[in-house]
Parts: C-alpha cells; sequence; structure tokens
C-alpha cells in the first residue's frame, strides 16, 4: 500500500507540474496504475477476487480515458500547434 | 525471504521508473520508460497470483495505451521541447500538495483494519483456475458493471472519432 501511495504521489505531481500535456496524461494513468496495485494486492490478502473485477474497471475506464484525451489533445494541437498547458489561455463563453 | 526480496525489487523499479517517466524532457524516452513500468507493475501482478490481470495488463496498456501515447508524441515538436523547460513555473507548488497529500494518505493508512477473508483462497482458485473463478465472478455478480463498462468504451470509440474528425467542408 505505501508503494501505490509513492507511485500516487508521483502521479499527482507530474499532473500539476510538467508542461506539455502528453506527460499530464501519462501522470493520470500512473495514478490509475497505483490504484490498480492496491486494489490487486488487497484481493491477494483478502483472498477475494471482488478486487480484481473492480482492477478490471479501471482497465477499461482507463483505456477510454486515454482514447478521449488524446482525441481532445490532436484536436486542439491542429488549432494550436502547441503541446503546453500554459500557452492554453483563451476560452470563449 | 526471497518473496520479500522479489518485492523490494520490484517496488524499488515501480517508484524508480515512474519518478522516471515525470521527469524525462524527451517525451519518446517518458513513453519508453513507462513501457518497462508496465512490464513491472505486469509482474508484481503475477506475483500477487492475479496470472490473467497481469496479461490483461501488458495487452491493453502496454499494447494499447502505449501506442496510442506514442502517436501523439509524434505531433509533439521534440526539438523544441527539448529546449524549453519541462516544468510550469508553479512546481514547488504542485511538489508542496504531492507530499502534503502522501503524508495524509501515510497517516490515515495507519487506522486500516483489514476486513474479513473472502472465499477463494489460493487452493479454490488453483483448483478451479484463475480465469474461470473470474468469470464466474464477473458474468454473474458483476453483470451490469460490465454492461456499463462496454457503454463507457462505446462512447469511447464514438467519442474519439468525433473529436478527431475533421470538418468536412462545405
Amino acid at each position: 500500500m505505501v508503494l501505490s501511495t509513492v507511485v500516487f504521489t508521483i502521479g499527482v505531481f507530474g499532473f500539476l507540474s510538467r508542461r506539455n500535456i502528453i506527460i499530464i496524461f501519462m501522470s493520470i494513468e500512473l495514478m490509475l496504475n497505483a490504484v490498480n496495485i492496491n486494489l490487486i494486492s488487497l484481493s491477494h490478502y483478502l483472498q477475494d477476487l471482488r478486487g480484481q473485477i473492480l482492477a478490471f474497471f479501471v482497465i477499461a475506464v482507463a483505456a477510454s480515458e486515454a482514447a478521449i484525451g488524446l482525441a481532445i489533445i490532436i484536436a486542439f494541437f491542429r488549432n494550436k500547434a502547441t503541446a503546453h498547458v500554459d500557452e492554453i489561455q483563451e476560452m470563449k463563453g | 525471504m526471497l518473496p520479500e526480496l522479489f518485492f523490494a525489487y520490484f517496488a524499488f523499479a515501480i517508484v524508480l521508473l515512474s519518478i522516471l517517466v515525470i521527469t524525462r524532457k524527451n517525451p519518446v524516452h517518458s513513453v519508453l520508460w513507462m513501457l518497462l513500468l508496465f512490464f513491472h507493475i505486469a509482474s508484481l501482478y503475477l506475483f500477487l497470483n492475479a496470472e490473467f490481470i497481469a496479461l490483461v495488463q501488458l495487452i491493453v496498456y502496454a499494447g494499447g495505451i502505449l501506442v496510442l501515447f506514442l502517436f501523439a508524441v509524434l505531433l509533439v515538436n521534440i526539438r523544441e521541447e527539448l529546449r524549453i523547460s519541462r516544468f510550469i513555473g508553479a512546481w514547488p507548488t504542485g511538489l508542496t500538495f504531492a507530499i502534503g497529500l502522501f503524508i495524509v494518505i501515510l497517516i490515515s493508512i495507519k487506522s486500516f483494519v483489514l476486513g474479513q477473508q473472502g472465499i477463494y483462497t489460493i487452493d479454490l482458485i488453483k483448483k478451479e483456475s484463475h480465469i474461470k473463478a473470474l468469470g464466474k465472478l464477473l458474468y454473474t455478480d458483476f453483470l451490469y458493471p460490465f454492461e456499463i463498462a462496454s457503454l463507457i468504451l462505446l462512447v469511447a470509440i464514438i467519442g474519439a472519432i468525433v473529436l478527431a474528425k475533421r470538418r468536412l467542408k462545405g
């Protein structure tokens, strides 16, 4: 569990501090992986398979989140030609 | 002794690799370190008697998501990326926040108590095979969440196509 916490914290740090939006998405994947490690280790120690089922759903959600996020990045990149979050300043509405 | 040694190696490697993932300047290097990280996490799952999840981890993450990430990295101008600094200006705030969260979670872990043991002991899983036990549970108790997950994947497919499609002329 401590391992999972450490990985999650690194993910949070990367999420808050990187400039490149792709690395930020990778940090999100890192956090989801930390959650998975926690779920599966607890499922092992409690001898219960439900944790692994939950890890399945986390993997499915991570996959769809990556697909949607990268599609947003591509659409954004076509308009602005940058991948840095501090250059994204304008909003409408 | 040997299991502790194994776990220590994997824990150390996972922490080191995840730090490498978020600190490399070149996004391609980041993605490749992440590949190694996913392999280590899959081995950790094998070590925790979760063979099927380990395989799914390898196929979905290493095979699917990382390829997507590599495609997206191809869009970034790497020369410019190597020139500018990799963190935003307010990175000490992020670090402080992350360390504070870490301490809070560590404190809350101390008050954690294990629940009661489930029925899926290692002997039962060995007798029935892991995939069979998992499938039985997934298609009976967790049928509705399973269907909802398929719906989420459908939404992801349609959403990705709609978002990344070029607008048609006229």
